[in-house]
C-alpha cells in the first residue's frame, strides 16, 4: 500500500517528537522537565503504534461520518471544564482567604492561575471547538472527515499540549505570557497538531458534496487560521538549553508587549469569539429549527470581525510606554468592532423568531439565547472599556476580570453547554438528554453564578479604581494601597459564591452527560449510512 | 457583494487565503513599525542588561507568577505617577525578554519598587506578607530562603538572551554563574570585576540576611531592588519623551 502524504508527514512528526522527548528526558536537569520529556516520548510511541496498527486501514469510508474522534473531544471538554472551574473556585477563595495559598510553591495563586485559564480556555474551549468543528464540517459538507488516522492524532496531541501546560505551571514551567504560558517544546507540539487540524479541515471541505461552504465553517476556518498565525508569532523564543525548560522571548519590552496583546486580544477574538460563533451558526438554527436570519448580515459580521479584531489588541496598553498612535488606533478599531459583533447578535436573535416557545421548553435553546445576550453585553462592554478615559478607570482592576468572565462564563460556556446538550444525544444516538430537569437546574445555577460573579467584579473593580484615584483636601492620596485591597474582601467572597454555583451547575451537567452516554441507545429508525458507528 | 461572496464561498483555499490576508493588516500596521520607527524606544542614560543574579531573580519572579497580580508599568496618568513615580519609559524594558508589564494590580505596581524598601523588609514581607502588611492577601514565599540558587544554567541563559539581542559580552556570558554568586557575597571581594563587567553602582551585598549561602531569595530581592532605578532621569531630555 502506498504511503499517503498524510501518513508520511504523520510519521515524520511522530518520530521527531519521539526523539525530542527522549532528548529532553535524557538531558533535563529538573524532574519536572524530564517528566515532560518522557511524556512526549510516550505519547509519540503510542502515536507510532496507532499509525502502525492502522496501516492496513481501508481508504476513507465516504458513507459514514467519523464521530469517534468527536466523542473523545466531548469527554475531554467535560473533564477540562470541571477541573478548570474547580481551580477557578480555589483561586477565588485564595483571594478571599489568603491562608489557602498554603505558602507552598505548587499551590500559590501565581502558579495556579494559568492552570485555571489554560484548562478552561484551551482544555474546555479548545476541545469543544475542535469537536464541534469536526461535527459541523462533516454535516454541512455531507462528507466524511478526511484522513483516517490524522484526526485522532490531532486531538490526542492537542490534549497532550494542554496536559504539559497545566502540569508545568505548578512545577514552575512558564514563559509568563498570559494565555500563552507553555514553553517552547509544548508550543512546538501545538503548532504541529494545529497544522494537522487545518489540513484535516481543509481536506474535508475539499471533498464536500455542497457547492457552497456553510457560514459556520467560515468562522471555524478563521479560528484555525488566525490562531495558527498568532501562536507562531507570539511564541517566537530562544530556548536556553535542553537542560532547563526555559526560553527567552525573541522580542523585548514595548515590541514584546504589543505582540503579546495582539495575540492575547485575538485569542479572545478568534478562539473565544469566532470559533464559538461558528458553533452558534450551526447549533442555534439546528436546535431552533429555523434558518439563519440574514445571509448578508453573516457576511458583514464575519469579515468585520476578521479584519477589525486584529487591530484592537493595543487597547490593553493604554497610557503605557506604547506609542500614542498605536493606542489611538486600538481604541478606534475597538469601537468599530461593535458593529460586526452586534451584527452577529441580531442575526442570532432574529433566527429565534418563530421559535421563541423553544426558549421556554428547551433548556439547550435557552442556554444559546442567553449566550447571545451575554455576547452582546460583553462586546458592548469591551468596546466601552477600550475608550481611553474609561480604560484609565477599568484597567488593572477586577472590572477587567468581570468583563472576561461575562464573556467566558456567559457567552462561551453557555454556548458550549447549549450545543453539548444537543450534540451528546446525536453523537451517541440517544433519544435525548438523560434529564431535562437537571439540564434546567444547570441553566439556572449557571445563570445565577454568572450574574453574581460579574456583578461582584463590577463593584470591586470600580470601587478599587475610584479609591486609587481619590485625593484628600491637602492633595495626598485618601487611601494607602492596602486599604483598597481590604475593601475588596466582601466582593471576593461574593465572587467565590458565584463561581461555586457555576461549578455545581457544571458538575450536574457532567453527570447528565455521563448518564446520557451510559443510557440506552435510540431505536434505529434512520438509515445506517448517515449514522456513524 | 453577495454574488462575489458566493464565488468565494465555493473555493476553500481562496477563502482561507482571504482570511489570512484580511487578518494580517492589523499586525502589519501596528507591530512591524515598532521595530523600525526610531523614537519608539527613547535614548536614555543608565540602562544596562540585568546582572546574572538579577536575571535569576527575574526568572523566579516569572516562575512564581508574580506578574499575575503586580504590574510593572506606571501609566502617564496623574494618579499613577503620584503613587508610583515617574511614568515608565519604553527604554526601561528594552532588555526585558519577555516584558513583564502585567495586566492586573491585585497588589501595587512594582516598576519603581527598587530602593523603596530595605532588603530586610523584602525578605520579611516575602516570607510572611501579613506579618508586615496587615490585610495583605499575598501568598507567602518563605521557601525561597531555603532554596539554594541554581546558577549552572546562567551562562547559557545569557547566551540565549544575547541571541535575542541583549548586548551581553562573551566575558559576561562566560562568568555569569560566578558573577551571580559574587554579587550576593560582598566578602568574596569581586566588586571590581563586577563593576568592570556591569558598571559601577551595582547592589553588591548579601540580600537575604544569610551571608553563608546564595539563595533564591537573594536573587529575587536583588531583582526587586534594581527595578526602576537604572535610568538617569536628571539627564533626560523632556522633548524626547513626547512621542
Amino acid at each position: 500500500m502506498a504511503l499517503s502524504i498524510e501518513r508520511f508527514v504523520g510519521w515524520i512528526a511522530i518520530i521527531g517528537f519521539f526523539f525530542l522527548g527522549v532528548a529532553i528526558g535524557g538531558y533535563a536537569k529538573t524532574p519536572a522537565f524530564a517528566l515532560h520529556g518522557w511524556l512526549i516520548a510516550a505519547a509519540a510511541a503510542w502515536g507510532a503504534r496507532y499509525l502502525y496498527e492502522n496501516a492496513s486501514d481501508a481508504p476513507d469510508r465516504p458513507l459514514e461520518y467519523n464521530d469517534e474522534v468527536i466523542r473523545f473531544t466531548v469527554i475531554a471538554a467535560v473533564v477540562w471544564a470541571t477541573l478548570g472551574f474547580l481551580v477557578g473556585v480555589v483561586l477565588s477563595l485564595q483571594l478571599a482567604a489568603p491562608e489557602l495559598n498554603g505558602d507552598m510553591p505548587w499551590t500559590n495563586f501565581g502558579r495556579l492561575r494559568p492552570v485555571h485559564t489554560t484548562a478552561v480556555i484551551l482544555g474546555f474551549g479548545g476541545n469543544a471547538l475542535i469537536g464541534t468543528s469536526f461535527y459541523v464540517v462533516q454535516r454541512t459538507s455531507r462528507a466524511r472527515l478526511a484522513g483516517e488516522s490524522l484526526p485522532l492524532l490531532v486531538v490526542v496531541f492537542y490534549n497532550l499540549f494542554v496536559v504539559l501546560a497545566v502540569t508545568g505551571y505548578p512545577l514552575g514551567i512558564t514563559q509568563s505570557r498570559e494565555y500563552a504560558e507553555p514553553e517552547w517544546y509544548a508550543d512546538l507540539l501545538l503548532t504541529v497538531a494545529w497544522l494537522g487540524y487545518l489540513a484535516t479541515y481543509l481536506r474535508t471541505l475539499a471533498r464536500r458534496a455542497e457547492p457552497h461552504i456553510y457560514v459556520a465553517n467560515w468562522y471555524y476556518l478563521a479560528f484555525i487560521v488566525v490562531i495558527a498565525m498568532l501562536h507562531v508569532v507570539n511564541n517566537l523564543a530562544v530556548p536556553v538549553s535542553l537542560e532547563t525548560p526555559k526560553s527567552y522571548s525573541l522580542f523585548a519590552g514595548v515590541q514584546d508587549a504589543m505582540t503579546q496583546w495582539w495575540y492575547g486580544h485575538n485569542a479572545v477574538g478568534f478562539l473565544l469569539t469566532a470559533g464559538f460563533l461558528g458553533m452558534l451558526y450551526y447549533f442555534l438554527p439546528k436546535a431552533a429549527g429555523r434558518p439563519i436570519y440574514s445571509y448578508r448580515m453573516s457576511i458583514v459580521g464575519f469579515w468585520g470581525i476578521t479584519f477589525f479584531y486584529l487591530w484592537a489588541g493595543s487597547h490593553h496598553l493604554h497610557y503605557t510606554a506604547l506609542p500614542e498612535w498605536v493606542q489611538v488606533l486600538g481604541m478606534t478599531t475597538s469601537v468599530i468592532l461593535l458593529i460586526p459583533s452586534w451584527a452577529s447578535v441580531f442575526n442570532g436573535m432574529f433566527t429565534l423568531n418563530g421559535a421563541w416557545d423553544k426558549v421556554r421548553t428547551d433548556p439547550a435553546v435557552r442556554f444559546m439565547m442567553v449566550a447571545i445576550l451575554f455576547y452582546a453585553l460583553a462586546t458592548f462592554e469591551g468596546s466601552f472599556m477600550a475608550i481611553k478615559p474609561v480604560n484609565a478607570l477599568s484597567h488593572y482592576t477586577d472590572w477587567t476580570v468581570g468583563h472576561v468572565h461575562a464573556g467566558a462564563l456567559g457567552w462561551v460556556a453557555f454556548m458550549t453547554f447549549g450545543a453539548m446538550y444537543k450534540l451528546v444525544p446525536w453523537l451517541w444516538q440517544r433519544e435525548g438528554i438523560y434529564s431535562l430537569r437537571l439540564e434546567a437546574w444547570h441553566f439556572w445555577l449557571a445563570l445565577a453564578g454568572t450574574l453574581i460573579y460579574v456583578g461582584a467584579m463590577w463593584n470591586s473593580g470600580i470601587t478599587q479604581a475610584l479609591m486609587w484615584q481619590t485625593y484628600d483636601d491637602s492633595g495626598n492620596f485618601a487611601f494607602p494601597f492596602i486599604d483598597t485591597v481590604e475593601a475588596m474582601k466582601p466582593y471576593y467572597w461574593l465572587r467565590a459564591i458565584g463561581g461555586l454555583l457555576y461549578l455545581v451547575g457544571a458538575v450536574l451537567g457532567a453527570y447528565n452527560i455521563y448518564m446520557t452516554v451510559r443510557g440506552p441507545a435510540k431505536a434505529r429508525t434512520t438509515p445506517a449510512m448517515v449514522t456513524a458507528e | 457583494m453577495s454574488t462575489h461572496h458566493q464565488k468565494l464561498e465555493r473555493h476553500s483555499i481562496a477563502f482561507t487565503v482571504m482570511i489570512l490576508v484580511v487578518a494580517s493588516f492589523g499586525g502589519l500596521v501596528e507591530i512591524a513599525p515598532l521595530f523600525t520607527i526610531e523614537n519608539t524606544v527613547e535614548k536614555v542614560k543608565g540602562m544596562r542588561p540585568y546582572t546574572p543574579l538579577e536575571l535569576a531573580g527575574r526568572d523566579i519572579y516569572m516562575r512564581e507568577g508574580c506578574y499575575a497580580c503586580h504590574s510593572q508599568m506606571i501609566r502617564t496618568l496623574k494618579s499613577d505617577v503620584d503613587r508610583y513615580g515617574h511614568f515608565s519609559l519604553a527604554a526601561e524594558s528594552m532588555y526585558d525578554h519577555p516584558f513583564l508589564w502585567g495586566s492586573k494590580r491585585t497588589g501595587p505596581d512594582l516598576a519603581r519598587v527598587g530602593g523603596k524598601y530595605s532588603d530586610a523588609w523584602h525578605v520579611a514581607h516575602l516570607r510572611d506578607p501579613r506579618a508586615i502588611v496587615g490585610g495583605s492577601i499575598m501568598p507567602g514565599y518563605a521557601f525561597l530562603s531555603d532554596r539554594l540558587l541554581v546558577t549552572r544554567q546562567l551562562p547559557q541563559a545569557l547566551g540565549a538572551l544575547a541571541l535575542a539581542g541583549v548586548p551581553y559580552s562573551q566575558e559576561q556570558i562566560a562568568n555569569a554563574a560566578s558573577d551571580a554568586h559574587y554579587q550576593a557575597d560582598p566578602d568574596a571581594e569581586f566588586e571590581d570585576d563586577l563593576a568592570e563587567r556591569y558598571g559601577t553602582g551595582l547592589n553588591v551585598r548579601d540580600f537575604d540576611g544569610d551571608p553563608r549561602r546564595v539563595t533564591e531569595m537573594d536573587a529575587l530581592v536583588a531583582y526587586l531592588q534594581v527595578l526602576g532605578t537604572l535610568v538617569d532621569f536628571e539627564s533626560l531630555n523632556r522633548e524626547d519623551l513626547v512621542r
